[in-house]
């Protein structure tokens, strides 16, 4: 088990990267439809908490368009008869598929999704 | 592996064309192997818009993909090393790193090098050609020293040549054409003229006719020696002089090569080797070489389409163009030369504008053969439908360049009456049928939503207008009845909304969706919903913060790097001294850019979301509060000083800025709103450029409605005239809560007055005479407005639940980002560029 990477965060030790699933917070760290941003080592994890839809959904922070660290704080929301669930960038609204990361408004770059698991109150992403 | 058993793709070559054919070959399957060698030292860039590296873009920029992309399709990229053999009997290829592979299909996207002519002396140093990424490196770096530059060449690629050499900076640059014209394939001489003219307005020294001898200078070049027996000096020259196809390594393994070059391939692109495929600049067709990216775009698909099982064939392709060559606009289409008697020719010339529009008709008068636009092109894509689909030209076919002067023009049905098979995206060969089917069918209503079905208009982007025109039409002669609706989620207009969840005294955006909506909700209709919410209830936003835009989510304007701006409220411009050293002492200690913003307030920039609730604390405690930039809602009452100490002025416009700021702080609005107040009418305040004005006259006050400054600027118009002060308040309530209630999403007041049936009467006629009956409720409702106010930052940093919300990592709160990085500029900070 390798806690190394944990010695970056000042606080909070119980949280523990455990394999293959990372701890990254607690469900109500998470506003209900909405996202928040953690740190896993260098990289920046954005967390969605679509409560309407009773989903998680984690992708990369970073939005390919202008290379900001922002979709964690964008809005989310559901695209066509399919209900694709999507995150807009705040800066210029890009929209990404939260299930494909897939750039639904033109021609950006896909971003990277991550799977996503709450247990006990505990949210876990896979990570490599 | 799974991998073993699929068939192996080799691409030699990774350029624009080998690059598309990558992405067309993953689009139909995953079921091959694909493994690509390129010789420079990148991943696939845009060269067509190479010129744009010199003025600003990175090769990052330029970059048609990420390195992600890759290896998310699991390609292998050997970059750096070009192939050296292909070896057909084994069916193997070996490149200069040593790596040999097997292959089943082989794709030489090879493309072009400069064809550089054998001029004595084109080895000296500060020889240029104009072909990659390190060619524009190598320029940059002795431009650095260079006063003078030449381009060889007056082609398409040396004028974009000749703009790079502007965009770096020479003194003096000069374009060298042997031919008596500029670009000689794509237009006629009266053409050239008029674009030699423009392109001398930006700086470039033309030279026609004019053959280089030989280049001069020791080691670098000094000076160019002409066949005319005159001279130049310079100390920088680039040559573009055509292209020559790389087929040396197609010849190498015994494939039959053109005799002036190029890859001969036959209708299936295929070589002389069946499982060998040749595409783009490299290939040579039917005595063709294609040196543009569409055909080798269409080259790419008919590869792809065929490996997938398909039977796709390349018939030749339209050579018609549209470009913009240092900001003017050049575009030639079917036969640009057609003349008699062959055709006869319409030409019209406006020397003062600088414009060349040339098209050539059957003698019949009944169809377009071609044509040539120089300074305006924007009948381009329709007069290039009209060519490729034979369409019957109306009686007065000059009305397709100088426009319908009877004053029915109507641009729409042109596109309605082109033939279903018409090309309208060439880079992705999206038909007229194909689009408007996406419509009927599909449902499709906007150009997002097309580039998403089709990918029409992916490419380069010309065909857009077309494109949303087709959409329009389609819609149109649907019989659909284009309302407008907030979003997909709602088929209501924001002033139904606003009235449905007033009657039903909804107070959450969920419980709105529920019940008048559909799906998930968006970025767009969940700030409306936030704003009418706001509007009619004035809870504070913060209780249902994620359906808030970005700034009112964290109460400050985003900035670029991420790190926020923060504007505390100076009611009226008016602040005392010891405010004043209160927002220096906190842009200080929180490192802040300050600026003086255009409504008489401070900007501080540069804060970092975990700093947003300290930072106003400090300011809450010296007497600040909220100054709602970030909102759709009041900003500021501007005002001159009055009557306080002008000597013009007539009353006291600070105060009375001061009591209407403070009345309508925190009414969220469909936009913002900007008010001022003048103490004369010298209008010192501005006040006729806001959404309300109020200026001082002898006899009490003048109040303007509906101006605006921004993009559009508009005179605020006269409501009432000679008002006291109670009533002003009055009416300003009244057309206030109006706006409010009845505007669109993102509509400022000005554009609402433009919109409104009746205008200025009309509105009159609502607020002062009460025609609708419904002002006692708007003063009712601005009451209970002015009544529940609370200054949003302070209710947030009271409330520590709220307060958490504003950290950038959840599980480490004190951490910010990292990426948000500051450099310093005139003693204060700045955002990095991005």
């Amino acid at each position: 088990m390798d806690t190394n990477s944990l010695n970056t965060i000042d606080f909070n030790s119980t949280l523990v990267a455990d394999g293959k699933w990372f701890l990254a917070c607690y469900a109500s760290d998470v506003p209900m439809n909405g996202g928040a941003c953690v740190k896993y080592e260098d990289e920046q994890i954005a967390i969605f908490n679509f409560s309407r839809r009773g989903e998680w959904f984690a992708t990369q922070n970073l939005c390919p368009h202008k290379k900001q660290m922002a979709l964690s704080r964008g809005m989310i929301g559901s695209s066509g008869e399919a209900c694709e669930p999507k995150v807009a960038c705040p800066f210029h609204k890009k929209t990404f598929s939260l299930i494909t990361g897939e750039c639904i408004s033109g021609d950006e770059c896909a971003i990277k999704t991550y799977p996503i698991k709450v247990e006990d109150g505990k949210v876990y992403i896979g990570v490599e | 592996m799974e991998n073993s058993i699929k068939p192996v793709v080799v691409v030699i070559g990774n350029g624009m064309v080998g690059y598309k054919f990558c992405e067309r070959l993953l689009a139909k399957s995953t079921g091959f192997n694909l493994i690509i060698f390129g010789e420079e030292p990148r991943r696939a860039y845009d060269r067509v818009h190479l010129s744009e590296y010199f003025s600003g873009k990175t090769a990052e920029d330029l970059s048609m993909s990420t390195a992600e992309w890759y290896a998310e399709n699991n390609i292998t990229l050997h970059l750096s090393d070009p192939v050296l053999e292909i070896n057909r009997p084994n069916k193997t290829i070996h490149s200069q790193k040593g790596i040999t592979i097997n292959y089943d299909y082989l794709v030489l996207a090879t493309g072009s090098s400069a064809f550089v002519p054998n001029i004595p002396g084109i080895e000296k140093e500060g020889v240029f050609v104009y072909r990659t990424i390190e060619d524009l490196e190598m320029m940059k770096t002795h431009a650095k020293k260079a006063k003078k530059g030449a381009v060889i060449g007056g082609g398409l690629l040396g004028l974009e040549a000749a703009k790079a050499l502007l965009d770096l900076g020479l003194q003096e640059t000069h374009v060298i054409e042997f031919a008596p014209r500029l670009m000689p394939r794509q237009i006629d001489s009266a053409g050239s003229m008029m674009l030699e003219n423009k392109l001398k307005t930006f700086g470039l020294q033309i030279h026609l006719n004019k053959s280089t001898s030989s280049i001069n200078g020791d080691k670098e070049i000094n000076a160019l020696q002409f066949s005319d027996d005159s001279k130049m000096d310079l100390d920088m020259l680039v040559i573009s002089a055509g292209i020559r196809p790389r087929d040396e390594l197609a010849k190498l393994a015994g494939l039959e090569v053109g005799s002036r070059g190029g890859i001969q391939v036959n209708e299936k692109l295929q070589t002389t080797d069946e499982d060998i495929f040749a595409i783009g600049e490299c290939a040579l067709h039917n005595g063709m070489i294609y040196g543009l990216v569409a055909p080798g775009y269409e080259m790419a698909e008919v590869v792809a389409a065929n490996l997938c099982g398909g039977d796709k064939s390349f018939n030749g392709f339209d050579m018609s163009t549209k470009l913009k060559l240092i900001g003017v606009d050049v575009a030639s289409f079917g036969d640009p030369f057609v003349t008699e008697p062959d055709g006869r020719t319409i030409v019209f010339e406006d020397t003062h504008k600088g414009i060349y529009k040339r098209i050539n008709v059957t003698t019949d008068g009944k169809y377009l053969l071609g044509g040539i636009l120089i300074g305006d092109a924007d009948a381009y894509n329709i007069l290039l439908q009209t060519v490729n689909n034979k369409i019957v030209l109306p009686p007065n076919p000059e009305d397709l360049i100088l426009g319908s002067r009877g004053g029915e023009g109507n641009a729409g049905a042109g596109v309605m009456s082109l033939p279903d098979e018409a090309l309208i995206c060439s880079c992705e060969a999206v038909s007229k049928g194909t689009i408007c089917c996406a419509v009927t069918e599909g449902g499709v209503t906007s150009v997002d939503g097309m580039k998403k079905c089709t990918k029409a208009g992916t490419g380069c982007g010309g065909c857009i207008p077309l494109v949303k025109d087709l959409i329009v039409g389609t819609m149109k002669e649907n019989g659909v009845y284009v309302k407008n609706v907030v979003c997909e989620h709602f088929d209501y207009s924001r002033q139904e909304l606003l009235s449905l969840v007033k009657i039903d005294g909804i107070k959450t955006y969920d419980e709105v969706l529920t019940k008048y909506g559909k799906g998930d909700g968006c970025e767009v209709c969940k700030p409306v919903v936030a704003s009418i919410l706001a509007s009619l209830w004035n809870d504070l936003i913060l209780k249902q913060d994620t359906i808030q835009d970005s700034n009112d989510r964290f109460l400050a304007n985003i900035q670029k790097g991420g790190t926020y701006s923060v504007v505390p409220r100076i009611a009226g411009g008016e602040i005392t001294p010891d405010k004043l050293i209160a927002i220096g002492t906190v842009g200080k200690k929180y490192n802040l850019y300050t600026k003086i913003t255009g409504g008489q307030r401070i900007d501080l920039f540069g804060a970092h979301l975990s700093d947003l609730p300290d930072i106003w604390e400090e300011l809450i405690d010296a007497g600040f509060e909220s100054g709602h930039a970030y909102g759709k809602s009041l900003r500021t009452v501007k005002s001159c000083v009055g009557s306080t100490w002008c000597r013009f002025g007539l009353h006291d416009s600070v105060s009375f800025a001061i009591e209407v700021e403070d009345r309508y702080k925190g009414l969220r609005s469909p936009h913002k709103l900007k008010g001022g107040v003048s103490g004369c009418i010298r209008e010192c305040a501005e006040a006729q450029s806001k959404d309300f004005g109020i200026i001082a006259t002898e006899k009490g006050w003048n109040l303007y409605v509906c101006g605006n400054g921004g993009s559009k600027p508009q005179h605020a118009q006269l409501l009432a005239t000679d008002i006291d002060k109670e009533t002003c308040v009055k009416y300003l309530d009244r057309f206030l809560m109006f706006y409010v209630k009845t505007a669109d999403p993102l509509t400022r007041t000005a554009t609402w007055l433009n919109k409104m049936e009746g205008g200025l009467a009309y509105l009159k006629n609502v607020i002062i005479n009460d025609s609708l009956g419904i002002c006692e409720e708007l003063e009712a409702a601005m009451v209970q407005h002015a009544n529940t106010y609370q200054c949003e930052w302070k209710a947030a940093i009271e409330n520590p639940e709220m307060r958490k919300r504003f950290s950038h990592f959840v599980n480490a709160p004190k951490v910010k980002d990292p990426t948000s990085e500051l450099v310093p500029m005139r003693d204060q900070v700045k955002a990095k560029e991005w």
